[in-house]
C-alpha cells in the first residue's frame, strides 16, 4: 500500500517534518499579527484582537486540560480496569458463604 | 395523491421483520436496497402533516414533516445506509433486525406530531438497541446491556409520567410543540428529564460510555448516531431557548472532554466524546436564537456522519485485532493504513478543521453564543474544541496507529486491513465529511432557519488553524503524560453499580435488626396472650361445656330410670291410661275445629 510507503518516508525524516511544522506554526502567528491580513471585525472580545491569541489559547488550553484531567483522575476517579470485576467477585464470595 | 402516506419507519420495520425470510444469497442485496428505499423516501417527502390516526380518545399524528424534522430524518436515513453497508459481513440477521428497528424508532420519533407517538417510538428505540449491546455476547456486554435497559426504562417511565401530566394539564391535547418555557409544570420538567437522559446530560449520562464501548462493532456505529441525536431533535422541538440548557451543555462539553483524556479504551473515549459534542448541541438549543438552533441541527447532522466514521474506524481495529484499548495497540500504521486515513479524516472533521464538516457546523453555535453576548460560553466551548482535537484528532490515531507498539504477538498477527464493505462505508462517510465541509449549500439548505453565517472568513480560518495546530504542539510536548494506562474512570454509574451493593448490605443489616425486634415483639405481645387464651378456652371446654353436656345426659338417664319403674305390667292399668289419652286428644281436636 503506497500509504505505508508514504508514512515510512515521513518517519525516516522526522526532524525535517518537525522543522516544517514549526515554520507553519510561526507563519500562522505572524500572519495573524500583520494588521490587515486577517480582518478582526468578527472578533467579539478585546482579547481576541491580540495577535496569536488563539495560538496561546490552544497551547495553554491543551496543557490545562491534560494537567487538570490527570489531577481529577488521581483524586479517585481513575481505578484499575478490574475494579468492577473485583467487586463482583467479592460479592459472589460473600453470598456463597 | 396517495391516500395512504408511507412512513419511512414503516418501510424499515417491514424490512426488518421480513429479513429472515429472504434467502441467504439475496440477503446482501436486500440489505443494501431497503435502507436506500428509506433514504429516498425521506428525501422525497413533502412538508406537511400526514398520517393522522384517531385511536381511542386521542388523535395521533405519525407524520409531521417540516424543516426541523426533515434535517434529522435525512441524516438518520444516511447513517442507516452507511451503517448497514458497514455491517454487511454479519451473517446472523439478528443484529440487522435490531439496527433497522432502532433506526425505524428514531425516524418515527422524529416525524411524530404528538407525544404519545413520540413515546411509542422512543421505547422502540430503547428496546431494540439493547440487542445491539447484547449481541456482543461477552459477560461485560450482557451486564452493560442490562444496565442500559434499566436506565432507559427508568427514563422512559419518567418521560411517560411527564407526558401524562402535561396531557392532563392541557385537557387531552398531546400535540408535541414548543413547551411554555416560562410556566414549566412538573410534567414539563419530567419530559425534559426524559429527553435529557437520552441526550446523555450528566449526571444521567453514564449509560452511554458503558453501553457503547460494550456494544458490537456495527451496533455502536448505529448507537452513536441515533439515540442522542433523536433526543437533541426532541429538545430542539420542545425546549428551544430554555436557559438552564446553556450551563448544562457547557458542563457536558467539558465533562466529556476531561473523561476522554483519561480513557484507555478507544471506543469508550469516543463515547465520552459523544457526551461532549452533544453538549455543544444542548448549548445551542439552550441559546435558542435562529443561528443557535441552526447550529445545533447542523452540528447534529455533521456529528452523526463523523462520529459514525470514527466508531467505524476504531470498530474496524476491534473487528480485525480483537482489541480496543490503547494499552493493547500501537504501531498499526504498517498493517491498517486505510483505517488510519479514515479515522484521521473523522478526527479532522470532529475538530472542525477547515474544509471538513465540523468547521461549518460547530462554529455556528460558538458564533451564536458571541452574538447573544455570552462570551464565556463561547470561550468554554472553544476550550472543549481544544480537548476534542487533543483526544479524538490526536490521541486516538496516535496511540492506535503510531506510538509504542503494545500489541501482543497474536494481535499483531491478526492485524490487517478491514473487510471491503467496512472500507466502502468509511469511504462514503469520509467523502460526505469533506463534501459537507467544502460545499456548504448542501447542509445549509436543509436547516430550519435561513442561514446568513459565512464560515470561510480569513479570521475564522486563522482562529481555527491557530487553535488546532498549537493544540497539536501541546500534544507532542506532553505526549508522555498521555501514555495509556490500564485503567477505567469511575462515573455516576458507580452509584448504581457499587453504591447499590453498599445500600443493600446496609439495608440488610438494618432490616435484619428490625425483623428480629419485630419477632421479639410478636413473641411478647402476641404469642403470650394467644397461649393464655388457648388455656382458658380449653378449661372452658372441659369444665363448662362438657360439664353441661355430661350433666344433661346424667339427668336424662336418672329421670328415665324413675319413669321405667312407673309401669308395673298390669294390662288394665295400661289400657285405661291409653283410652284416657285418646279421649283427651279427640276433645282437643273437637275444640280446635
Amino acid at each position: 500500500m503506497n500509504m505505508v510507503k508514504w508514512i515510512e518516508f515521513l518517519r525516516a525524516r522526522l526532524g525535517a517534518v518537525a522543522r516544517i511544522s514549526g515554520i507553519v506554526l510561526a507563519v500562522l502567528v505572524v500572519l495573524d499579527a500583520i494588521p490587515g491580513v486577517i480582518g478582526k471585525e468578527q472578533a467579539h472580545t478585546r482579547l481576541e484582537r491580540i495577535p496569536g491569541f488563539w495560538a496561546v489559547f490552544g497551547f495553554l488550553g491543551c496543557a490545562l486540560l491534560i494537567v487538570g484531567s490527570k489531577l481529577f483522575g488521581r483524586a479517585g476517579i481513575v481505578q484499575h480496569e478490574d475494579y468492577y470485576d473485583r467487586l463482583a467477585r467479592r460479592n459472589t464470595d460473600r453470598t456463597v458463604q | 395523491m396517495l391516500e395512504f402516506w408511507v412512513h419511512p419507519s414503516l418501510i424499515l420495520i417491514l424490512g426488518a421483520l421480513l429479513l429472515r425470510l429472504v434467502p441467504r444469497k439475496l440477503r446482501s442485496a436486500y440489505l443494501l436496497i431497503v435502507p436506500l428505499i428509506v433514504f429516498v423516501r425521506v428525501c422525497t417527502m413533502q412538508n406537511g402533516v400526514f398520517g393522522r390516526v384517531d385511536f381511542l380518545d386521542w388523535s395521533l399524528t405519525f407524520g409531521r414533516v417540516d424543516a426541523l424534522s426533515s434535517v434529522f430524518g435525512h441524516v438518520m436515513g444516511l447513517i442507516t445506509v452507511i451503517g448497514t453497508i458497514y455491517g454487511l459481513h454479519i451473517k446472523e440477521p439478528g443484529q440487522h433486525v435490531a439496527a433497522w428497528l432502532y433506526a425505524a424508532g428514531a425516524l418515527g420519533a422524529i416525524y411524530a406530531g404528538d407525544m404519545l407517538t413520540l413515546f411509542a417510538f422512543w421505547e422502540l428505540m430503547a428496546f431494540s438497541s439493547v440487542f445491539l449491546v447484547w449481541s456482543r455476547g461477552t459477560p461485560e456486554a450482557l451486564a452493560a446491556g442490562y444496565r442500559y435497559l434499566l436506565v432507559h426504562a427508568a427514563g422512559g417511565s419518567c418521560l411517560l409520567a411527564g407526558i401524562v401530566m402535561v396531557g392532563q394539564l392541557s385537557r387531552g391535547d398531546y400535540n408535541f410543540g414548543l413547551f411554555d418555557l416560562n410556566n414549566m409544570s412538573i410534567g414539563s420538567w419530567l419530559v425534559l428529564i426524559g429527553f435529557a437522559l437520552n441526550a446523555a446530560v450528566p449526571p444521567l449520562h453514564a449509560w452511554l460510555p458503558d453501553a457503547y464501548a460494550a456494544g458490537t462493532v456495527t451496533g455502536s456505529v448505529f448507537m452513536s448516531a441515533i439515540t442522542t441525536k433523536t433526543a437533541v431533535y426532541a429538545l430542539c422541538r420542545g425546549f428551544a431557548g430554555l436557559p438552564v440548557l446553556v450551563p448544562l451543555g457547557v458542563i457536558m462539553a467539558l465533562y466529556g472532554v476531561v473523561y476522554a483524556v483519561l480513557e484507555n479504551d478507544s471506543r469508550k473515549l469516543l463515547a465520552y466524546h459523544v457526551v461532549s459534542q452533544v453538549g455543544f448541541m444542548v448549548t445551542g438549543v439552550g441559546l435558542g436564537s435562529e443561528l443557535a438552533i441552526n447550529g445545533a441541527c447542523a452540528h447534529a447532522f455533521a456529528h452523526i456522519i463523523y462520529k459514525g466514521l470514527l466508531f467505524m474506524g476504531c470498530g474496524a481495529v476491534l473487528h480485525v485485532t480483537g482489541q480496543s484499548r490503547f494499552t493493547e495497540l500501537g504501531g498499526l500504521w504498517q498493517k491498517m493504513p486505510l483505517a488510519l486515513v479514515f479515522t484521521v479524516i473523522g478526527g479532522l472533521s470532529i475538530s472542525a478543521f477547515p474544509l471538513f464538516s465540523g468547521f461549518v457546523s460547530k462554529s455556528m453555535i460558538v458564533a451564536a453564543s458571541y452574538e447573544l453576548h455570552r462570551p464565556w460560553v463561547g470561550m468554554l466551548l472553544m476550550l472543549a474544541s481544544v480537548g476534542t482535537f487533543l483526544h479524538t484528532g490526536l490521541k486516538v490515531p496516535y496511540f492506535i496507529w503510531f506510538g509504542k507498539n503494545n500489541c501482543k504477538p497474536e494481535t499483531w498477527a491478526r492485524a490487517k486491513e478491514a473487510p471491503w464493505n467496512m472500507n466502502v462505508a468509511m469511504g462514503i462517510a469520509s467523502a460526505l465529511c469533506i463534501f459537507i465541509g467544502c460545499y456548504t449549500p448542501y447542509l445549509y439548505g436543509m436547516l430550519p432557519f435561513p442561514v446568513h453565517f459565512r464560515p470561510y472568513t480569513p479570521y475564522h480560518i486563522s482562529e481555527t488553524l491557530q487553535l488546532l495546530l498549537f493544540t497539536g504542539l501541546g500534544f507532542f510536548v506532553f505526549v508522555k503524560k498521555l501514555a495509556p494506562e490500564p485503567t477505567i474512570s469511575l462515573d455516576t454509574d458507580w452509584l448504581y453499580r457499587r453504591g447499590w451493593n453498599l445500600f443493600v448490605r446496609v439495608a440488610q443489616q438494618h432490616v435484619q435488626r428490625f425483623d428480629n425486634w419485630l419477632g421479639g415483639l410478636y413473641r411478647v405481645a402476641g404469642l403470650v396472650p394467644v397461649m393464655t387464651a388457648a388455656v382458658f378456652a380449653s378449661l372452658f371446654d372441659n369444665r363448662a361445656v362438657d360439664g353441661l353436656v355430661d350433666g344433661f345426659a346424667t339427668s336424662v338417664r336418672s329421670i328415665g330410670a324413675r319413669f321405667r319403674t312407673i309401669q308395673r305390667g298390669a294390662v288394665q292399668e295400661s289400657l285405661t291410661f291409653a283410652f284416657a289419652v285418646v279421649l283427651l286428644l279427640l276433645v282437643a281436636v273437637a275444640l280446635l275445629l
